[in-house]
Order: C-alpha cells, then structure tokens, then sequence
C-alpha cells in the first residue's frame, strides 16, 4: 500500500473533536473531571477511573522529545517524506504521544524542545498535529 | 499456586524449512503437528485441547474453527489468544490451566506463517488503519523497526547503554547458530560487524534485527495420567506468567517492559529465581527486545542489561546466562513473525539434551520468555520456568 500526501486518520464519534480541533490549529488533550487524569488518545471513559465526566482541554502545543527514531528506507511511504522521523514527544501537560518531528534528524535529540504545527490531509476537515524544534 | 498437578511438554517440534513457496500456511500446521504428536509418540486421535493464535495472514478467519476444520480435531478445549509472537508461550500457560481444571489431557499449540514467501514488509513496512490506535500511530508511519528503536534510544538515554552492548547480543546468538544446519545465518559476526551493518532505524543497525522466515513449530503438552504411560522424556511446567504493557494513556515506559510481571509470576508459581534458571530462551525481534527482558527479568538489576552482556555472558556452554542455542530469531528462524514457539522449543531441546552438542548446557532449569507486539505501542509478555523430570 502506498500513503501519499500522509495518511488520513480514520475519524469516530470519540476522536472526531480531536482531528477537527487540529484542523483549527488546536491540540486537545482529554482531562478527567473526577481524578483529574490528563491523558491521550481520546476517549470517553477515564482509562485510570472510568469517570464518564471528562473534557477537552487545550493543550500549549509544547513540550520535549522523549524517544525518537529515524526511518530512511520505508516501503509505502512517500519517498519525498523521508528520512522520517517518528517520536514520542512529552506534552507539557503530561502525555507522551507519538508523532513525526518534521526536521532535519540531525536537529532531534531527546529532551529538544518542539512546539506542535499542523500538515494537511486529503479530508480538509481535519488536519495531523506534528512537532518541530521550537529553536528552529 | 506451586503443588497444582503437574503438567508437561511431551512433544516439540521446529519445521526445519525457512523458505516454503509451494506450500500453504494451513500445510505447515498440520506438519508441524504432526512432527510434535511423532515427538510426544502420541496420535492424533489423543489430541483433545487445541491452542493457536490462528493464521496471521487471514484478516479474520474464526480461527479455532478453520483450524479445528483443517487439522480434523474435535477438541474439548480450544484457545486462540492472540499476543503476537508470544501467544505461543501464553498457550502453554493456558493449557495448563486447562489441564488442571479437567478440560483435555492432550493439548496441541502450532504456530504457522509465511512471511518470507509472501514477501512481507515485517520491520519496515507502512500497514493499513484498523485498529483506534492506528489512527494516532501508524499514521505517523510507525514501523516495528522504529519503533523499538525509539526504544533502543530511550535506553541508551537513560541507562548509557551503548550500540556495541547490544551487538554482543547478536554476535553471541550467530556463535550459536553455526552449529544449526537449519539456521538462516550460519556465519559467526563480530560485535564490529553489527555496528558496521546498515542503519536500518537509529540506534538499530540491519543486524540488530530478526530473520524474516517461513516456517512453524508445535508443543504437545500433557497431565500426569498422559505422562505417566509415555515412554518419552517430558519437560514438566515448574511455572507461568503473563502480562501485557501498554501505551498507559501517555504514561509509556519505553525503557521497560511487562516481563517484570510475567517473570516475577512465572517464578513465584516454581518457587524459583532468576539464578536458578540454567539456560534461557529470550524473545529476539531485535537485540534490544532481549536486552530489556534481561533486566525485567530480573537476571541482573535494572540498567545494568549492557554490561551484564557482554564478556561472554550469553553463549553457550560457559557463559553465565547461555541463551538461544538455536541461534534465536536474530540468526535462525523466527516463523510467521512470531518467535515465542520456537523459544519454548529450544528450551525443551536443551533440557531433554537434544540441541546442539557444541551449546548444549547442563541446564535442569530453563526459561522461555515471550514479547509479542511492539515494546513501542503495547505488548504482550509471557514466561515459562521448565524443569527436567529427574532434576
């Protein structure tokens, strides 16, 4: 199979704000009104204390690479997007999620500092949060 | 839990093909079963508990069913729990409770898959979206490589651990596979010769990685009132774990895995520690998978996996922790994708004194560990302790 520009994010009833949000340059993250756990990917239910009162807060978009990892030969993926570097990145407010850091690999280290931007799909309803070095 | 009735693996058996284009998968399964029932010198006809993670590469194919169907069994008990590669070690656990609650007598695991001949982009390819997951992962263009590189890496960061302690993993396993005929690499590499290979995903080189194999294997395991009228030598069961580590909701540990919790399960239920255990049988995607497992496992503290490595530790017969005599899944065979079989198997081989005699150990304890899934996303952990019948 073959993904080009980049893949489009199958969109449920659950994740819908998530990707729509990103499409208005927002990064939600998911807060338990019960325990206060903030976490990702979204989902209706606290996954620490299966409260059903949880909100969609804004996230500051900023935070630093926990672990990352760089693809220079992948089948299926479009060949002008390589090398690709794929990431963890450790909100400020908490959550580890994964993501691509759109720079130069030499650029990337763990604990650099990024800040989130947002890549167009195919479906211009929604968009993909990445993340870039806040230096650069 | 120790004091249960015994149970035992009576037959095992690894299809010595790595390259099957003219067959099927389903003609696998019923090969390797067929090998492991001749091992156990049981029938057929005796097989009454039935245990696989199905055909990976049927999207969804009811497996007990298509198997059950294929195979001409009529269980009692069945179990397709799917891990991953370590559902084969979760099985032997199941089928022990199965036993013990009375369900069958005779359980068969197989494991079959054809990777190879379907030329499978197993470490460094894109798949399609199905899961909820995949829609915050795979889109990134998440592989199986990078991800237990991004693992790799985190280690590094926190523990120092360098790129040539985890090459001694591999070289450790190739000094082993050249005394395997069936072994997809036979030739002995240095700890330069890994850190020379390709970067396939940083920190991990080309040789870090496991061998992309056709094949199978299959495990017959038995109660007592079976063992007992059996000529064969059995292995029994001392004790099982298994667990599953995840994403956490954005608490990910990548310098870690569930093995903690299968290890410290599988050991209480033998009444056994990790110094007890002679020889070890360590799931082998990459180097890094054994490296953390090492630590988890508690055969040396937390960290210290890199230094633990190396000097030797890893090879057989005189290294303080022999394991993989078969070459493992980084030199040998790793079928369907899935390397928890053959762990158990070579585990089985080294306590009955049928592997190799250049790495045979004079183990009467040995472990087999299992990490099905990505260390990356979410991951099954399974271990088994097994004891010779006359230790």
């Amino acid at each position: 199979m073959s993904w080009d520009p980049r893949p489009v994010p199958d969109v449920t009833p659950e994740t819908e704000r998530y990707w729509t949000a990103a499409a208005q340059g927002e990064l939600l993250v998911r807060e338990c009104q019960e325990c206060g756990f903030v976490y990702h990917y979204p989902r209706s239910l606290c996954p620490d204390c299966f409260s059903e009162d949880v909100e969609w807060r804004e996230s500051s978009g900023r935070g630093e690479v926990y672990s990352y990892s760089t693809a220079r030969t992948m089948s299926g993926w479009p060949e002008d997007d390589l090398p690709l570097v794929l990431a963890y990145v450790e909100l400020e407010e908490g959550p580890r999620l994964m993501t691509n850091v759109d720079a130069d690999p030499s650029a990337v280290e763990i604990g650099t500092r990024v800040a989130v931007e947002f890549r167009d799909v195919d479906d211009s309803e929604i968009a993909v949060p990445v993340f870039v070095p806040e230096d650069g | 839990m120790a004091g249960t009735e015994p149970v035992y693996i009576a037959g095992a058996f690894e299809h010595p093909t790595r390259e099957a284009p003219d067959k099927s998968t389903m003609q696998l399964h019923a090969e390797v079963a067929k090998g492991a029932l001749e091992d156990a010198t049981l029938e057929k006809g005796d097989v009454d508990g039935y245990f696989t993670a199905g055909v990976p590469e049927y999207d969804s194919g009811l497996p007990p069913l298509i198997m059950a169907d294929y195979l001409g069994l009529e269980p009692s008990y069945a179990d397709t729990t799917d891990f991953g590669g370590s559902s084969y070690v979760s099985h032997v656990g199941h089928a022990a409770s199965a036993i013990r609650d009375g369900r069958c007598d005779v359980a068969l695991v197989t494991l079959a898959g054809r990777p190879r001949s379907r030329g499978q982009a197993t470490g460094s390819g894109v798949r399609g979206l199905r899961t909820v997951q995949d829609s915050f992962e795979r889109i990134y263009g998440a592989t199986n490589v990078t991800m237990y590189g991004m693992a790799a890496r985190r280690h590094m960061h926190e523990h120092g651990t360098t790129s040539e302690q985890l090459a001694e993993i591999r070289a450790a396993a190739s000094h082993h596979a050249q005394y395997n005929e069936q072994a997809m690499y036979q030739e002995p590499v240095t700890v330069e010769g890994v850190v020379e290979s390709r970067v396939v995903a940083d920190p991990l080189h080309l040789l870090d990685c496991c061998v992309i194999s056709d094949g199978g294997g299959a495990l017959v395991v038995v109660s007592e009132d079976v063992r007992s009228d059996l000529g064969r030598e059995c292995v029994e069961l001392l004790g099982f774990g298994e667990s599953i580590g995840h994403h956490d909701a954005g608490r990910i540990d990548l310098a870690k895995t569930a093995a903690d919790r299968s290890g410290s399960r599988a050991f209480d239920e033998a009444g056994l520690g990790p110094d007890d255990v002679d020889y070890a049988s360590i799931y082998d995607s990459f180097t890094i998978t054994v490296l953390e497992a090492i630590e988890d496992l508690g055969f040396c503290e937390k960290g210290e996996g890199g230094s633990f490595v190396e000097g030797g530790t890893l090879r057989a017969p005189d290294g303080d922790l022999p394991f993989n005599t078969d070459g493992g899944g980084l030199c040998s065979n790793h079928p369907a994708n899935r390397g928890g079989m053959t762990k158990v198997i070579e585990a089985v081989r080294q306590l009955r004194r049928e592997t190799n005699p250049e790495v045979q150990v004079d183990a009467d304890v040995a472990l087999a560990h299992g990490t099905g899934g990505s260390i990356g996303t979410r991951h099954g952990a399974a271990t088994v302790v097994l004891g010779r019948e006359d230790r």
